[in-house]
């Protein structure tokens, strides 16, 4: 059974209509990589379905449940909140507090946790994303990657069934790109379920389990990675792996 | 000097008044509460637009033509309250929306709701950045209470006055006045480049 499956995602911005009727689906375990050219609504896809967009129209089903887009209750978004995580292109750290306040915020306030079983949990993800020496530093004493990596704990801290990341790696220097992609592998390889809008095209060939093409807003194609990249079916994909491809040098 | 043991309650007080204004007046307008919204501008449109000496007569002059009386010292404190929180109202205002949207959106994000995240993340940094133009106000509100000698209120001002009319020793006894005020401005300023730099431990001025 599908963990999230969206249907039909209206959105539009006044006059610019954004996200033209997506439909996805994904399973548990799944890593799905979004791509696509600039402006093609993938952020605003990823926002719709974690509500910080309200849609237009759309359902969408979250561990069994159905929801309707345009008529969700605060509820209900609270309640599925807490079982997914974000992660932002410019990492959004919660700039007055360390590295370790970022991760166990949410766990303190929103979940009521105990503040020590929280410091432990945060603790112990911090040291996951190689992070735990840095516990005390605030968000202006880190580097790019470094933020991203705690962004990536904070996620992680709710024990999400599913993680959103919206171009984890965009906003960074070319040599701390390495740092956040490893840690999302070693996600990946866990088993996290996650949604990735990317412009990485290695991280989605290699570690990704399905891609989705994505432009104008809506989805050209999407498939297994595998065969998405050796032999994707319309030519818009073709041609936008090929410019990507020209793009990064490959 | 006795006006001392006025000028600094009504000081005090008032700005503690003002300041709670300021931060329900500035959240109504970013949390855009339909009515109060409005109201909120509205307050802010008249106050900023009218001298603060004529509202000072108004609530102690003129109340009681229609019936209400209020004494010389809670007249002071209600009109420095009022005029004060319309200032800062729009400092604290423009300090929360100084502070991207991002770091509400990653609130939501890990599950925390609208007041969480306003009193646990914005707000606080929105207090960094408000703090340099509130102790501005507050400087200018020390000295602004000498006006409240026209409504007969015996602060450092009156007090002042008072002597000088018995001693004839204007110039000793003014001079005397403004340095007393001078001195008071520099022990808040002293104050404010300390809370500056405590308030700087979110590591570093880059935020
Ligand atoms: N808040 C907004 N108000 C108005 N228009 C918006 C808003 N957010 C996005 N848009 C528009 O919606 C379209 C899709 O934007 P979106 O950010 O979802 O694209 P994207 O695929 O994520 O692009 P990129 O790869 O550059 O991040 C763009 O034309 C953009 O200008
Ligand atoms: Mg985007």
């Amino acid at each position: 059974m599908a963990m999230l499956e969206v249907h039909d995602l209206y959105k539009r911005f006044e006059q610019t209509e954004v996200l033209k009727g997506v439909s996805l689906s994904v399973d548990k375990g799944d890593v799905v990589a979004v791509l696509g050219p600039s402006g093609g609504g993938k952020t605003t896809l990823l926002r719709c379905i974690n509500f910080l967009e309200k849609a237009d129209s759309g359902t969408l089903v979250f561990d069994g449940v159905t929801h309707d887009l345009s008529s969700i209750t605060r509820a209900e978004i609270a309640s599925i909140r807490l079982r997914t995580g974000f992660v932002f292109q410019n990492y959004n750290l919660f700039r007055n507090k360390t590295a370790l306040q970022n991760v166990t915020e949410g766990l303190i306030i929103a979940r009521k946790m105990e503040k020590k079983e929280a410091e432990a949990r945060g603790m112990r993800l911090l040291e996951k994303v190689g992070m735990a020496d840095r516990a005390s530093h605030y968000p202006s004493q880190l580097s790019g990657g470094q933020q991203q990596r705690v962004a990536i704990a904070r996620a992680l801290s709710a024990d999400p069934q599913i993680i959103y990341f919206d171009e984890p790696t965009s906003a960074l220097d070319p040599e701390l790109i390495g740092e956040v992609l490893s840690v999302m592998r070693s996600l990946a390889e866990e088993g996290m379920t996650m949604i990735v809008v990317t412009h990485e095209m290695e991280f989605a060939k290699n570690v990704s389990s399905r891609s989705i093409f994505m432009e104008n807003g809506v989805i050209v194609e999407e498939g297994d990675s595998a065969s998405f990249f050796s032999n994707p079916k319309y030519d818009r994909t073709r041609e936008f792996l090929q410019m990507e491809e020209n793009r990064t040098g490959i | 000097m006795p006006g001392l043991l006025v000028t600094i309650p009504l000081t005090v007080i008032s700005f503690s008044f003002a300041m709670i204004i300021a931060i329900l007046t500035a959240m109504v307008q970013v949390a855009n509460v339909p009515v109060l919204r409005k109201l909120a501008r509205f307050y802010i449109w008249v106050i900023r637009g009218t001298p603060l000496l004529v509202q000072l007569y108004v609530v102690f002059f003129g109340l009681p033509s229609v019936g209400i009386r209020v004494d010389a010292f809670p007249a002071a404190v209600i009109v420095f309250s009022i005029n004060e929180g319309a200032y800062c109202a729009e400092t604290m205002r423009a300090a929360i929306e100084s502070v991207p949207a991002g770091q509400m959106e990653a609130g939501y994000c890990v599950g925390m709701n609208y007041v969480q995240i306003m009193t646990r993340i914005v707000l606080p940094q929105a207090f960094r950045t408000a703090f340099p133009p509130l102790f501005n106000s507050l400087i200018g509100m020390v000295k602004d209470t000498s006006l409240a000698a026209n409504i007969t209120v015996a602060e450092m001002f009156f007090a002042a006055q008072r002597i000088a009319g018995r001693t004839y020793q204007f110039m000793t006894l003014y001079l005397e006045l403004a340095f007393i005020y001078l001195m008071f401005s520099t022990v808040l300023t002293r104050v404010q480049a300390w809370g500056e730099k405590r308030l700087n431990s979110y590591g570093g001025n880059k935020i």
